[in-house]
């Protein structure tokens, strides 16, 4: 039995799982209209690869992963890609984004699929896989596969599989588990063969008897090990689970495999092991559709297709519905748009009632209870946080660590006034890159100008000197040649010249009496402008250069 | 519509303040079947003024009075304060004292949340520097009262200020604290000022059962996770500690530690005055140090200052404190190697 180590904090909040736990996955039907955006993960979108009018296959590659950070995404069924544009997406920012609609034409059409032999083929080769199929961290944070399993030099001495799935009211990864655990661990087969690790270890909550058992009975001669924790929220945050599993935490602002550990989602072994033993790129996922509809269950539904029929299979949403929320309560996101497509992040849409989700009652002052930092999985000091971002003192917020929040909640839920403290992070958080970004912005400003600066002054320099050596040639010529005839023609006109110049002044002083003398303004004028620009204008045509300058 | 989209059910301010009114109970009752109705009167009274103060501040100050006055926070000061001052004492005193520590203490250094000092410790202080002869009047148990005082005489002399044919010397009794700091300086033994009939088993006759009561309080407050076990324990093991130290270094002169622990207001300080969220520290270890300041200074302040007890201005003093405490005391945060730097 291994023993498990406690994160500080956490909290319980009532589950409501059996809603949706108790019926089987059930396949959604083929929608008429599939709407696949382009960005379904962290990084580069993936650049479209059709255009309006092409005939596409189920599984065949319509945005295509050109950077390395991104991830392809490909046509759920067959049909007419009918247009290319902005629509709705569910996303925290509740902004639409660049979609493919396709027109399904009904035939389920499959494009060639193509099972590639992991044991023998190039770990590059199967990376490339996965980045074309499509593979993205299904936990929430869908972050490309291929990248996370490319550790470089670290070694993976840990790797974890996420299965806690500790947001109340989501059983998608349950219900995966429960009915496909040989998939699941074929997938884990090929993280596993890609990092080599030490030792695997599939974390479950122990209210998922069923997905355990059945987990178990799949990691069988595999050495995996299946390992249950205890209920409590956020079990399945990263670091936690990490922490739980391993005792070890990962160290602030590094990544997890600094500490030899990767952690990865259940549902993403599955669609690896889909993607690579069966050449199927990622169309589809299990959603959990539950809150106030009549029949809550879990769909397997195309990627694309428009929430509101996922509401209508789910028996439709009862009247008093207000609103949407996708993920679960406790870090998902509002929706108002039903016309908004399923994606590959999207594991739960529940419908919201006043009568399941009671709105906050108005906020009370804060009085420093501490159920918020008692609460807290990071051993934050919320109390703190939230004086210091209510008041605008942002150099507090962050040194008392305001970026390790990572905004599961929980101070939220157990506040008894009722403030919203993780919107207060939030605000804090954005303020704080705000003005990263503008004392960035002047640094690099006040760098640009002092190369310029410097850059003028060699230049300069560098005029004067070569009029120097210029002047110093010609006298050193003249000197050299002092018989010249030219020179010595030139020198008699030059002499001439200056001999008229004076008599002719003499002639005129002599003629008007007294003399005028020349307007002062005009050349202090001349002055101020030279000084202004600092610049002779000769050079002042170079100014725009500047734009093109490292910083 | 930004997450968490739950809240904890039932949890609020008022819930609360509710519960930990509901702990002060059993010590009430106990309180009225040892010293009489007086304390009802002056819970009634108390009660009400820090209403209308709290209402009329909140008007004054253009908050919502209804949404603000259930909160209990009030009612609580109030009770807190009632249950520190002598029962049997004038109208006016309990009203000037809940009066001030709701429109002074609370409001006008911010209101809920933000006064820097415990409002019924500030109350108390202001009566027992303006007033201390009604402040040192105990009315003693009834089991030795020679004319225990009834339900209407106790409101006649909260209203008029005289007694019907007794005087009030008649009725009141030093309190064990006062009279062990009185005796002692008179030279007498411990075992002559404990077998003096107002002493009881560890502390007070009457008293000790109010201050296990207060205790069975505070662990139901801690049972519901209202309170943390930081700053009673350490509260009560630094008092009790320094009695010891005391005790065993010179018997005849300083008191065991259970008379420390049972008399006075040790247990109201322990779990109810120095727990107060906004007047004490947030972080465990600041807890820690508060608590254990403030049980060192109420020993130092019962022994060898002026006043009989010494919860008031240790909880006060350390009350100061708890800024700087906060700054010094903040936990290592997940990831971090060492403590966060103030």
């Amino acid at each position: 039995m291994r023993t498990l180590h406690k994160f500080h904090g956490g909290v319980h909040p009532p589950d409501h799982k059996t809603e949706s736990s108790r019926l089987p996955i059930a396949a959604a039907p083929l929608p008429q209209r599939l709407i696949v955006p382009l960005r379904q993960h962290i990084g580069t979108p993936a650049t479209p690869i059709v255009k309006v009018g092409d005939h596409v296959l189920k599984g065949q590659m319509i945005g295509a992963a050109d950077d390395f950070i991104s991830a392809a995404v490909h046509a759920p069924t067959s049909g007419i890609i009918s247009a290319i544009e902005i629509h709705a997406v569910p996303h925290p920012s509740s902004l639409p984004d660049l979609c493919i609609t396709i027109v399904s034409d009904g035939d389920e059409r499959w494009i060639e699929r193509q099972p590639l032999d992991y044991r023998t083929a190039d770990p590059d080769a199967v990376r490339a896989r996965l980045r074309d199929a499509g593979i993205v961290g299904l936990g929430g944070a869908v972050f490309p596969t291929h990248v996370k399993l490319s550790p470089g030099q670290q070694k993976i001495k840990t790797l974890i599989l996420n299965g806690a799935e500790c947001e109340p009211w989501i059983t998608s990864d349950d219900l995966l588990m429960r009915e496909r655990a040989a998939e699941i661990v074929a997938g884990i087969k090929i993280m596993a063969h890609l990092i080599q690790p030490e030792e695997v270890l599939i974390g479950i909550e122990d209210n998922k008897p069923e997905a355990i058992a059945a987990m178990q009975a799949a990691c069988q001669s595999t050495g995996f090990e299946v390992v249950t924790v205890p209920v409590l929220y956020p079990s399945g945050g990263e670091k936690q689970l990490i922490k739980m599993l391993t005792g070890k935490e990962v160290p602030s602002g590094q990544r997890t495999v600094n500490i030899g550990v990767l952690c990865s989602n259940t549902g993403t072994a599955y669609t690896m092991h889909r993607a690579v033993d069966h050449g199927e790129p990622v169309i589809s996922r299990i959603v959990t559709v539950t809150g106030n509809v009549t029949k809550p269950q879990n769909f397997e539904a195309l990627l694309g297709t428009p929430l509101g029929e996922l509401v209508q299979l789910a028996g439709g949403a009862r009247p008093d519905t207000s609103h949407y929320l996708i993920g679960g309560p406790m870090m998902g996101f509002g929706l108002n748009n039903l016309d908004a497509p399923l994606t590959k992040a999207t594991n739960c849409l529940i419908a919201v009632s006043p009568a399941l989700f009671p709105p906050k009652p108005a906020a009370m002052p804060c009085i420093r209870c501490t159920q918020c930092a008692q609460a807290c999985p990071c051993n934050l000091q919320p109390q703190e946080l939230f004086w210091f971002s209510q008041s605008k003192n942002f150099d507090k917020a962050r040194a008392y660590n305001l970026f390790d929040c990572i905004e599961c909640g929980c101070c939220d839920y157990v506040c008894p006034s009722h403030i919203p403290l993780v919107s207060f992070f939030r605000f804090a958080k954005s303020e704080i890159a705000t003005q990263d970004r503008e004392i960035m912005a002047a640094e690099q400003a006040k760098q640009r100008f002092e190369f310029k600066q410097m850059r003028e002054k060699r230049e300069r320099a560098e005029k004067a000197a070569r009029m120097a050596e210029k002047t110093a040639a010609a006298r050193a010529a003249a000197a050299a040649n002092p018989d010249d005839p030219v020179a010595a023609a030139k020198k008699a006109a030059i002499q001439a010249a200056v001999e008229r110049a004076k008599a002719k002044k003499a002639e005129a002083v002599a003629a008007l009496s007294p003399s005028p003398q020349p307007s002062p303004t005009r050349g202090e004028g001349a002055n101020e402008k030279g000084a202004c620009f600092d610049l002779p204008p000769s050079e002042q045509s170079t100014a725009p250069e500047n734009n093109t300058e490292p910083s | 519509m930004s997450s968490p989209h739950v809240l904890t059910p039932g949890s609020s301010v008022s819930t609360i303040m509710l519960l930990v009114l509901a702990a002060l109970l059993p010590a009430i009752a106990v309180y009225y079947f040892y010293f009489g109705p007086g304390i009802l009167i002056s819970l009634a009274l108390a009660s009400v003024t820090a209403l209308v103060a709290e209402a009329a501040m909140l008007q004054l100050r253009n908050y919502p009075v209804k949404y603000f006055l259930t909160d209990g926070s009030a009612v609580l000061t109030a009770w807190l304060l009632a249950l520190s001052i002598p029962p049997l004492a004038p109208w006016w005193l309990i009203v000037v004292g809940t009066a001030f520590a709701i429109i002074v203490a609370k409001h006008l250094y911010g209101g809920l949340g933000n006064n820097l000092f415990n409002p019924a410790m500030v109350g108390f202080a202001v009566l027992m520097i303006s007033f201390p002869s009604y402040m040192t009047q105990w009315t003693a148990p009834l089991l030795l009262s020679h004319h225990p005082v009834g339900f209407s005489e106790t409101l006649q002399y909260y209203f008029s200020g005289t007694l019907q044919g007794v005087k009030l010397d008649a009725v009141t009794m030093a309190t064990p604290l006062d009279a062990m700091k009185t005796r002692l300086n008179l030279q007498h033994t411990m075992s002559e000022v404990t077998n003096m009939p107002i002493f009881g088993m560890f502390g007070g006759k009457g008293t000790e059962a109010i201050a296990a009561m207060y205790l069975l309080g505070g662990l139901f407050l801690w049972q519901r996770r209202i309170i943390t076990w930081h700053t009673p324990v350490s509260f009560l093991v630094a008092l009790a500690l320094v009695a010891t130290l005391f005790n065993g270094i010179d018997p005849n002169r300083y008191a065991p530690p259970m008379f420390h622990l049972f008399t006075g207001g040790a247990m109201l300080g322990a779990f109810f005055i120095a727990t107060d969220y906004v007047t004490s520290p947030t972080t465990p270890l600041g807890k820690l140090i508060f608590g254990a300041s403030a049980g060192f200074l109420v020993y130092v302040i019962r022994v060898f200052g002026g006043y009989p007890d010494g919860i008031a201005f240790a909880v006060l003093i350390m009350n100061a404190a708890v800024p700087l405490i906060d700054a010094y005391t903040q936990p290592r945060v997940f990831g971090h190697d060492s403590r966060t730097k103030p």
